[in-house]
């Protein structure tokens, strides 16, 4: 049994044992623990897929593919048809009629910075400030979330973890893998995003105040000219030459990357108005940027063309914001994007659900596929998309010679939730287990009512 | 033109008058309690108004008549009434005389109810802090007398008195049952004189106002608060309870007022409806003062029989300069704003008697404005008229004394120079019980004519023409049009002065400077001549004379050049036409939808006859899922399902060919279409409220439901409380009245909760002295309310009578009828059934254990995160479990979620469904019930159930609804895939045979709205551009009820995330 094989079969053990196939998964069964399920380990052997419908993250399909990854890396993407073999000597997993896709990436969520919703306790994904630059959400980063595990085993791989509440800066997002031993081991990519929820331009108060709405401008531009301001001088701080014998300003220093083009510039912003100035603000600092929320970005699809600003759209699973809008809105801006060249990403969002509800992350982009875009597009959304807006499309993203094999396989259209099942994963390279403490439950409480385990 | 004069006798009479309107009128004759300081000055205020048209009724006027009045009185009117010699006559020739107008909405003299000053952050108040033996609820305060409270305010009725009201019903506008109302006269006189009729109306409303307990927190709440108070009182009335009651007060004061005009203010039109249901149960027919917003719902408001008080408040018109901004406002308010002033109108045209207020307006001067606009927009004088004098009178049982000019009534009339509402027209006199108000002094000298004018030395043409009251000056020097000057005039008593600008020394043929021309003169007697002095731009003083040559008024006007006066009066005509683009008298130009909201229906679609032919077919029956099957509905009805059938004449042909064709899907948890409020959070037991009350037809997600293929959803009590209230199934026919959305028949349902949300886990530091505040307390809470309803159950057998229905206690029982253990008593009964909110495992066997002992099965266990756990327990219970597919993580007490819930229940033989608790998942329920096969692995056609039959079950509506079989309800949705998939979309949904959505209408819906959207927005632009006001637009969404939202807050705003709540 080589050492893949364990692997997989670990993550399946139950199954495998309840259904008496191999009585020497269950000492295995007992020796872990599902709800932190142990990270894959080094493999430096080589493994082949064969006969999966590859969909490769770029749009393209190959219905009879092999797939090759030797340690992290793929080594061959081809056609069955055409390939010319090299990988005899690999482990061999035949996955005929099944679908290979790219690990899907989260983005701009609080996985592994909250654990409950409702207990302050387990929360760690805002700060209070103002301006918090400073902030970086990946020393925060539980890998032992009981909950990772669960978005997991439905295909999210990788996701760019962020500090999301408090002020106007936010703080800096870092990208993991979600197989990790510890932040370090899990960082991908570090401090690579500055967020900034963007000023609100419309002031309401409360049924307590009247129930009216106040009148609007002038707090918005006093934000407005404040966030300026803050990074007008953090580009003059970033700006000097020797710093020696100055003392430090934490906030400022941590701009400097944004400034050299080392990171980017994620803004939420959901008003049209907001929208536009938001990407004002960004050309006019010189600063890559990307839109986060967007909900009213069909009414700004020509100056987000213009200045080449990609999209995180939260959520298609959303019911229009205004009552005479089209009931399906929600479900086809994503369409509305892609048809006008904007990239576009979906995730779950920042909202009360934006953890743990990640993993319904492919049926918000089969929500995509079923209004306006293809399949292939709607997997984009997911996974090559969100690669190029977080900056590491070279090596993930995609299913390509050169990236990393971070992949899983699905029995069905990953995107359909009558179909989607996932049975294996790999993370650059490593299986993962893809148990979790739901899945125990589940196998606990079957086996205590007698009833057969089925699909899980 | 002369025999409008008066003569010097009638000016001097005038005078005395005057004078005589300084003081007040005392009855030589009378007895009074007030001492008197000085001598005693009483006069009989005799006064003959002769050759006026009277309009004694708002239907009926008498020209050439003569109003005589005496002591605040009217003694005669018409054309042959004697004048006694003691009267003093005034000469009204030319003018009209009105009945004054009464307004029934008002809080004239009573001090606007104090604010309490419990902060949010205190403790709450669960029992009233007044003092005294009064109700145990602050909102509930029939006690209060507005003559008792009443306070003569000359400078507030002065404002009521210049738009023409001499009497208004005032009350003290807060709280509930808000106590009597008095009708007031609006002359200034002692409190005890003004006063028609101190108890005159007794006042109501959904509002708890300045009350600051925490019950009422909702609109079920308010309703079921009067529906109890009036149960309450009757007991207390027939019971004479003294040995449990005691005295209250409250109650006492409630009977005496229930023989008055009983007067509810709501807020809109759908609340209207709420408290006309009330009255039918309580044998009562409000008087409804309404919203401004009747017209949305007209004839179901005509069969309430409710006469009606309307306001005239128009919103404003929105500043769409901006497109963006524009975005913000929606179709629903565009088009309110369109209509609203056709309200009144519309009301008068569909029969519904009404009468108007200046309540609800901003400034109360604009009234008259506004009313020009009803008017302007269909509304006829004479419904006007009616509205603000006749049946105000008749509503308050005031006929006899107000309303009309009869003799015996009480003198209020209005003296006009025109037809009252003629835009030109002026209200001269308001007098009230025979005290004079002048609002606009009488213009009486006609100087009408052309004269010889000279300046100095200087020879001009001086020319008034034009309208008696206002006559238009000017000078010309010669025939040419350009030399001549427009003249400012004022004129008063027996003196005149004029002023003009010689813009150039040209302008006259005399050196006179340029400027401003001043002269001030006197008229002779008979005046033809004007003679005075003038001081001219130079600083020169210089004598100056007038003599009047012509009299005849159109000469004055051929004198002045009549084309010019044409071409000024097209501009005038042109300038009209831009200020109200395409608005024409009664035609209303915007479709009233139903609802009136976008995607409305401008007619309700009915029930149609369709074949759908070769579908694949989910009978949810024992036939199973069936290919290239054809079904047949009729009259609302499923008829047949089979294959080959032929379509009935006149049936429409749906080719289903890869198409699936299910019954609706049914949400067995849903928070929509509920108005102000999802929990009454006051108290820990709240099972009096009912969502029926509250079932709100004019929300867009019923709509956006019925494209996910939902047709019947049960609408859900929060879950605040561990026993909330009782709630509403029903089927989403959209456009109709929230009435005639329920699910006739269903039985009764209850909201009970357990867990983190009703021992206020999440709510903050102060809220932590309701109990319970634990489980355990949670388990005592339930045992002990039960233990209640049971001795209350005992109690209304032992007064030998068994119950029959809960509409009336037994005839002879002093029990008092208790809505909330009515409600408990049918759940021991059997005749109501708990679907009960719960999480973990301990307090679901809790519940069933108490309610076994009490001798009753729990329904349904709703949410039932971890119904896994003791599905066995579950399943010999018998409750079915209606869960989430795969929430979990929320809150600490979902941390054993598992998405294999549904699953592991249903193979337990647990009755299961996926609910939506969520406005947003409820129209992609058909996708959830695909997660049951995703985790657990059970069949899809097993699955679909869980969204479709298995709720219907938990409903009891199974015979009706939930599958596809001859004689069932024509539910019906056709899908273009397979419906478990995300790829699936409802392309039809039927809902008793009626298709109330389709893709294809849905594409023309858009269209409408978008083509609607931009007429409207033309039109306020042209309303701004014509120096019109308008309202800065801001978005606002309909608020999402998720089970634990407090408060009765109706709108989010942009930025709120679509927020699934904490459950």
């Amino acid at each position: 049994m080589t050492i893949v094989h364990s692997y997989i079969l670990r993550a399946f053990c139950c199954l495998l044992a309840i259904g008496s196939l191999f009585a020497l998964s269950v000492p295995q069964l007992q020796a872990q623990n599902p709800s932190v399920p142990t990270p894959g380990g080094n493999d430096e052997g080589c493994t082949v897929l064969m006969g999966g419908v590859a969909h490769l993250g770029d749009g393209t399909v190959i219905e009879n593919s092999i797939i090759v990854f030797e340690g992290e890396k793929l080594t061959l993407v081809a056609n069955a048809a055409v390939a010319k073999g090299g990988w005899e000597s690999c482990t061999k997993l035949d996955i005929t009629g099944k679908h290979v896709y790219p690990g899907f990436i989260a983005m701009n969520t609080h996985m592994g910075l909250a654990e409950v919703g409702a207990v302050r306790a387990t929360k760690d994904n805002s700060e209070v400030g103002d301006m918090n630059p400073h902030i970086r959400s990946i020393i925060a980063y539980n890998t032992d979330s009981r909950v990772t595990p669960t978005v997991r085993s439905n295909g999210v791989l990788m996701a760019q973890v962020v500090p999301q509440g408090g002020g106007m800066l936010s703080g800096r997002s870092s990208v993991v893998q979600l197989d990790a031993w510890n932040y370090e081991d899990a960082v991908y990519q570090a401090d690579g995003g500055l967020h900034v929820n963007w000023p609100r331009m419309l002031n309401y108060r409360g049924a307590w105040g009247g129930g009216g709405v106040e009148k609007k401008g002038e707090k918005y531009l006093k934000n407005l000219d404040k966030l300026r301001s803050f990074f007008a001088e953090a580009r003059a701080y970033c700006a000097k030459e020797n710093t020696k014998g100055q003392k430090e300003n934490l906030k400022f220093k941590a701009m400097c990357d944004l400034f050299n083009g080392k990171q980017k510039l994620f803004v939420k912003a959901n008003y049209i108005k907001e929208i536009i100035d938001a990407v004002h603000f960004a050309k006019a600092e010189k600063v890559e940027m990307v839109l986060v929320g967007g909900n009213d970005c069909h009414m700004a699809l020509d100056i987000l063309k213009e200045n080449n600003i990609s999209v995180v759209l939260n959520k298609t699973h959303n019911l229009p914001r205004r009552a005479g809008e089209d009931i399906d809105l929600p479900f086809k801006l994503p369409a509305m994007l892609q048809e006008a060249g904007i990239d576009c990403a979906i995730t779950v969002g920042d909202g009360w659900d934006g953890f743990w509800d990640q993993r319904n992350l492919c049926f918000e982009a089969g929500t995509a596929a079923a209004y306006g875009m293809s399949k292939e597009e709607a997997l984009m959304t997911i996974t090559a998309n969100p690669a190029k807006m977080l900056g590491i499309a070279e090596t993930t993203g995609t299913l390509a010679e050169g990236k990393d094999a971070t992949l899983i396989i699905s029995t069905g259209d990953v995107l359909d939730m009558r179909s989607s099942h996932i049975e294996y994963a790999f993370i650059q390279g490593r299986p993962v287990d893809m148990d979790n403490k739901q899945k125990a439950l589940y196998r606990k409480f079957m086996e205590k009512y007698g009833k057969e385990i089925k699909q899980h | 033109m002369k025999q409008h004069l008066l003569n010097r006798k009638q000016i001097m009479n005038c005078f005395l008058l005057l004078l005589a309107c300084l003081l007040s009128f005392t009855d030589v004759f009378a007895q009074e309690t007030y001492p008197v300081n000085g001598v005693h000055d009483t006069r009989d205020g005799k006064y003959a108004f002769t050759n006026a048209t009277i309009h004694t009724h708002y239907n009926q006027k008498v020209e050439n008549a003569t109003l005589l009045i005496e002591k605040g009185k009217i003694v005669s009117v018409g054309t042959s009434v004697r004048i006694p010699k003691d009267a003093v006559t005034i000469d009204m020739a030319g003018k009209h005389i009105y009945p004054s107008f009464i307004d029934l909405y008002t809080e004239y003299g009573i001090a606007e109810a104090e604010k309490s000053d419990h902060k949010w952050s205190d403790p709450p108040i669960y029992i009233s802090k007044k003092d005294g033996a009064y109700s145990w609820n602050s909102a509930i305060h029939p006690e209060i007398e507005a003559a008792e409270l009443f306070k003569v305010d000359n400078k507030a009725a002065d404002e009521y008195r210049k738009l023409g009201f001499g009497t208004v019903l005032t009350h003290h506008q807060d709280g509930i049952a808000r106590g009597s109302g008095s009708l007031v006269l609006l002359h200034n006189d002692r409190e005890n004189k003004v006063i028609v009729n101190d108890k005159a109306s007794a006042h109501y409303s959904f509002r708890k106002g300045h009350s600051p307990m925490s019950y009422p927190s909702s609109l079920m709440g308010s309703i079921a608060l009067l529906r109890q108070t009036y149960l309450d009182a009757d007991w207390y009335a027939k019971a004479k309870p003294q040995d449990e009651e005691g005295v209250n007060l409250s109650l006492q004061a409630f009977n005496e007022l229930q023989n008055l005009p009983q007067i509810f203010t709501v807020v809109d039109r759908l609340t209207a409806l709420r408290a006309d249901k009330v009255g039918d149960e309580f044998g009562k027919q409000y008087i409804i003062k309404g919203g401004g917003d009747e017209f949305m719902r007209l004839n179901e408001l005509k069969a309430s029989n409710a006469s009606m008080i309307i306001p005239l408040k128009f919103p404003e018109a929105y500043d769409v300069e901006d497109p963006f901004d524009a975005q913000n406002v929606s179709l629903k308010d565009m088009k309110h704003w369109e209509l609203a002033p056709h309200n009144a109108r519309l009301l008068a045209d569909a029969g519904i008697e009404f009468a108007l207020t200046t309540s609800d307006l901003k400034k109360k001067d604009s009234f008259l404005k506004q009313l020009r606009k009803a008017i302007d927009s269909g509304l006829s004088e004479e419904d006007a008229l009616k509205a603000l004098t006749h049946t105000p009178a008749k509503l308050v049982n005031a006929s006899g004394e107000v309303g009309s000019l009869e003799q015996g009534k009480i003198a209020n009339f209005l003296i006009t120079s025109g037809p009252i509402f003629d835009k030109k027209s002026k209200i001269h006199q308001n007098w009230i019980a025979g005290q004079k108000h002048v609002l606009a002094p009488i213009k009486d000298k006609d100087l009408i004519g052309v004269y010889d004018l000279k300046l100095g030395d200087t020879d001009y043409t001086l020319i008034a023409k034009g309208k008696v009251e206002q006559p238009d000056f000017l000078i010309k020097w010669s025939n040419k049009k350009k030399d001549r000057v427009k003249v400012n005039h004022k004129q008063e008593e027996g003196r005149i002065s004029l002023n003009f600008n010689n813009a150039k020394d040209s302008t006259s043929h005399a050196k006179m400077g340029t400027g401003i021309v001043r002269l001030s003169g006197w008229l002779s007697d008979d005046l033809k001549t004007w003679t005075g002095k003038a001081d001219l731009p130079n600083g020169e003083w210089v004598d100056w004379s007038a003599k009047r040559t012509k009299e005849d008024p159109e000469e004055a006007a051929k004198a002045a050049d009549e084309e010019e006066e044409e071409k000024d009066k097209k501009k005038e005509t042109a300038k009209k036409a831009a200020d109200t683009p395409q608005e024409k008298k009664r035609n209303v130009l915007t479709p009233i939808t139903y609802p009136f909201l976008p995607y409305g229906w401008e007619e309700q679609p009915t029930a149609e006859t369709v074949l759908f032919t070769n579908a694949t077919v989910w009978t949810n029956e024992e036939d199973g899922i069936l290919e290239e099957t054809d079904v047949l509905i009729q009259g609302g009805k499923i008829k047949s399902i089979g294959k080959g059938l032929s379509a009935p004449s006149g049936a429409k042909t749906v080719d289903a060919t890869g198409k699936h064709l299910t019954c609706g899907v049914i949400d067995e948890h849903s928070h929509i279409a509920i108005s102000r409020g999802v929990n009454e959070s006051g108290q820990a037991s709240s099972a009096e409220v009912r969502i029926g009350d509250v079932v709100n037809s004019d929300d867009i997600n019923i709509y956006r439901q019925l494209s996910g293929g939902v047709t019947t959803s049960q609408l859900l009590h929060g879950s605040a409380n561990p026993i909330g209230g009782q709630s509403a199934i029903i089927k989403l026919r959209w456009g109709m009245a929230p009435e005639k959305m329920k699910f006739e028949g269903a039985d009764g349902f209850i909201k009970f909760a357990l867990g983190e949300n009703v021992k206020q886990s999440n709510w903050g530091d102060s809220n932590t002295t309701r109990f319970p505040q634990s489980r355990m307390g949670v388990e005592q809470a339930f045992i002990d309310h039960f233990s209640r309803a049971q001795a209350y159950g005992e109690a209304l057998k032992g007064g030998g009578n068994v119950r029959k229905g809960r509409k009336a206690a037994p005839s002879g029982s002093t029990v008092r009828r208790d809505l909330e253990l009515d409600a408990l008593l049918e759940i021991i009964e059997s005749k109501r059934f708990i679907t009960c909110h719960s999480y973990v495992q301990s307090e679901i066997t809790m519940l069933m254990r108490v309610a076994e002992q009490f001798g009753f099965r729990v329904n349904t266990f709703t949410h039932i995160l971890e119904g896994y756990k003791i599905a066995d327990k579950m399943k010999e219970h018998g409750v079915s479990g209606s869960t989430f597919s795969d929430w979990w993580a929320y809150k600490y007490e979902v941390i054993d979620a598992i998405p294999h819930n549904g699953a592991i229940m249903h193979e337990m033989g647990v009755t299961t469904s996926f609910n939506s608790d969520d406005a947003e998942m409820a129209r992609r329920l058909n996708q959830e019930a695909a997660k049951a096969v995703k985790y657990g692995g059970i069949s899809e056609e097993e699955a679909w159930k869980f969204v479709t039959l298995n709720p219907a079950k938990m409903l009891h509506i199974d015979n009706r609804v939930g599958s596809i079989k001859a004689g069932k309800d024509a539910d019906v949705v056709l899908w273009s895939d397979n419906p478990l998939s995300i790829y699936a979309k409802a392309q039809q949904t039927y809902v008793d045979g009626v298709c109330y959505f389709d893709m294809e209408e849905d594409q023309k819906h858009r269209k409408a709205i978008k083509a609607e959207r931009d007429r409207l927005i033309q039109k306020m632009l042209a309303v701004k551009k014509n120096g019109g006001k308008t309202q800065k637009p801001m978005p606002k969404q309909k608020k999402l009820y998720h089970c634990d939202d407090l408060g009765e807050e109706e709108h989010e705003d942009f930025y709120h995330e679509h927020h699934k709540g904490h459950w």
